[in-house]
């Protein structure tokens, strides 16, 4: 059975998940800022038409107030509805991290399961498209550890779509990272409504050396690199985690038992980051089969540059996974 | 009662006979029950963070009689008046501040997180300034359900110069949210003077900012606070938007249990007990033929029955098995 599928680029992917969930159920409330069509539907346009389709009630523009769209997100979640709400960038939920992390991740928990905050937040983010410091960071590690959320990150329009009806029809709050430098790459996505549940992996591709396990983004340049480790004689697989928290650690270590290597890839700055847990799990639950110690790639741990050289610099490209992957070929 | 804005202040409502009794009995509850927890807190049979709104009883008591049962409110760490003039069960109460299996919430919530939705109370936070962005919230669901719930926020004087605040009162004002904004200007947060921490000299002026009503009340005085109330949500309900009121009051006993006040003045203090809220109406009552001494003594006496009967039933109570240690972090699987 075939999959009716349309080439949409991850805004319309985005867009297209919200329309047919809105469409599905009358709970569904999106707010942010400048979200709605009087305001031009979203900075980038994910949430064009929304407003004039489904009404004012519905999809609101805030004023610039990250903690109150938080807050009004959290109470209107408390009783019933289950809003989306956007902060424009991941930096600005600096501006808010109290409503993040103090009362949408701890509600459920502090009140014995009483009063539950099923939201999505929605944010953009990523280097490499010369917004400086203050505008380019992945600060999922930070969301990762705290209970109660939920995160995650899609690396095509298809998952973008199917991660945000799954998270919409989710009743945790959800963080939804997507990467601002992606957004106009398109894919083929399903037209149906077809959710991709949470806490699952996604094999990107089959290999049988080296296992590059990532999100986001980053999951292209780890196929880029694949298809040039390919040339070496090295079939490298790639697991593309799709959520970040909870994250599948079974298909992960069902790769990595079969490889007997591993290079963790994300865009956020390596120290501390996701990949040390992922690392650390592997070497905990795998350290006999392991053929060389896993490999963690991710960003100097220097805030992200302006200047275009050093931007790239701080990325990490496709030849440094490639690169990685090989030593860890030679590490026998 | 000075006002901020032309708006309100007029037609002053005054409380019938049988609701200045309700507004007592509140009161008496607030104030009896807070005197058990200092007493349970300094015998050593109960651990934990206290934060006394003794002085502070008639605010929440004269608001709640004009509250319906699924009317919402949020409130703060220094809370148990608000909760318990709303409703929220004495037994509940005290077993969730004694971390039992029995309290609102398991147990896990604690003091400062005591949550009771089938009485309104669906939020007490401890950071300062956090319960106004999720009472918009609260509100606007109540808005857009065409239901008539009205949401209170309550929260302290130096609440209101967080962030939070201010991003809060604009939002409801621009949304037009059914929301009452009900500062407890106590004059001081933590140790530091309101004057010393706050740009004006009456936080109701800052109502004229984000164009709602503001309104300074004595918030000591039963009949003020009860018009300023009744004002407030009749014109939450009625769609006309959010209040800012500003209730005078004080703290009898510091910031949290165990504070030595040096910060204060023992004159103010004294100045402050000697107006104590309670006795006051308590007399009033009396002198105005509402109730007679032996009426409110056989509610006191009721109540503080009540209150021993919960402090046993809390201290009797076993503790959460240790599964919910890490249950209720996510939906269980299935749940949803
Ligand atoms: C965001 C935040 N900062 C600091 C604190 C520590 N703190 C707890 S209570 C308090 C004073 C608050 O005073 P006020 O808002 O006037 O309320 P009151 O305690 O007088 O009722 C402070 C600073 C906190 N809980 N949250």
């Amino acid at each position: 059975m075939s999959v009716e599928t349309k080439k949409l680029n991850f805004i319309q992917a985005i867009n297209q998940a919200l329309v047919q969930a809105m469409d599905a159920d009358p709970t569904i409330l999106v707010l942010g800022e400048d979200i709605a069509d009087r305001e031009g539907g979203g900075v980038v346009g994910v949430t064009k038409g929304l407003s004039t389709r489904f009404g004012d009630d519905r999809v609101k523009s805030t004023p610039i107030s990250e903690q109150a769209i938080i807050g009004a997100a959290i109470g209107a979640a408390i009783d019933g509805y289950k809003p989306v709400a956007e902060i424009m960038l991941m930096n600005f939920t600096t501006v808010c991290m109290d409503m993040i992390v103090n009362h949408a991740a701890k509600l459920r928990y502090m009140s014995g399961g009483q009063t539950t905050v099923p939201i999505v937040i929605r944010m953009m983010t990523g280097a490499g498209i010369s917004s400086g410091g203050q505008h380019s960071d992945f600060l999922e590690a930070w969301f990762a550890h705290t209970p109660g959320l939920k995160v995650v990150a899609p690396s095509n329009p298809a998952d973008a779509k199917g991660l945000m009806l799954s998270c919409i029809a989710d009743p945790d709050p959800c963080i939804f990272i997507e990467t601002s430098r992606a957004y106009g790459v398109a894919g083929d996505v399903p037209v149906d409504a077809t959710p991709i549940p949470l806490g699952k992996a996604r094999l990107a591709r089959e290999g049988a050396d080296v296992t590059l396990i990532s999100y986001a983004e980053m999951v292209t340049r780890c196929l880029t690199a694949a298809a040039e480790l390919e040339k070496d004689g090295i079939s490298a697989e790639v697991v593309d985690l799709r959520t970040i928290s909870p994250w599948d650690e079974e298909a992960v270590l069902a790769s990595v038992r079969k490889t007997g290597r591993a290079v963790i890839v994300h865009e956020a700055v390596r120290t501390f980051g996701v990949g040390a847990e992922i690392a650390a799990i592997l070497h905990e639950k795998l350290f006999r089969e392991l053929k060389a110690p896993v490999g963690r790639l991710g960003a100097p741990f220097t805030p992200v540059p302006f200047a275009g050289n050093l931007e790239q610099a701080f990325l990490v490209q496709p030849g440094a996974i490639v690169e990685a992957a090989r030593a860890t070929m030679a590490a026998n | 009662m000075t006002t901020a804005s032309p708006e309100s202040g007029t037609n002053a409502a005054i409380p019938d006979a049988a609701t200045q009794i309700d507004i007592y009995r509140r009161m008496s509850l607030i104030s009896q029950n807070d005197e058990a927890a200092r007493k349970t807190v300094k015998s050593g049979r109960l651990m934990m963070p206290y934060y006394s709104p003794k002085g502070q009883e008639v605010i929440p008591s004269a608001v709640s009689v004009n509250l319906n049962d699924d009317d919402r409110i949020c409130t703060i760490y220094r809370g148990t008046h608000d909760m318990l003039a709303k409703g929220v069960p004495l037994r509940d109460l005290w077993a969730e501040m004694a971390g039992r299996v029995t309290g609102t919430c398991k147990g896990k919530g604690g003091p400062m997180h005591v949550t009771h939705p089938a009485s309104g109370a669906i939020l007490t936070t401890g950071i300062v300034g956090s319960s106004m962005p999720i009472a918009n919230g609260l509100a606007w669901a109540a808005k857009l359900s065409g239901s008539k719930r009205v949401t209170v926020a309550y929260f302290g004087d130096a609440a209101s110069n967080i962030g939070a605040f201010h991003e809060s009162l604009n939002l409801a004002s621009v949304w037009k949210l059914p929301v009452v904004f009900i500062c407890q200007n106590n004059l001081f947060g933590e140790h530091t003077r309101f004057e010393n921490s706050t740009s004006v000299d009456q936080i109701s002026k800052r109502a004229v900012a984000y164009g709602m009503p503001g309104v300074t009340v004595n918030g000591n005085d039963p009949f003020e606070m009860y018009a300023a109330a009744h004002a407030a949500i009749n014109r939450a309900r009625d769609g006309e938007g959010p209040t800012l009121i500003e209730a005078m009051t004080f703290r009898f006993y510091g910031h949290v249990f165990g504070d030595d006040d040096h910060y204060m003045t023992k004159e103010e203090k004294a100045a402050a007990l000697a107006k104590d809220p309670l006795p006051l109406f308590r007399a009033r009552l009396i002198a105005d033929g509402v109730a007679t001494e032996a009426t409110l003594a056989e509610l006191d006496a009721d109540i503080r029955a009540q209150i021993e009967d919960a402090i046993q039933f809390a201290l009797s109570s076993e503790m959460p098995p240790l599964e919910e240690l890490t249950r209720d972090v996510y939906a269980e699987a299935g749940a949803a």
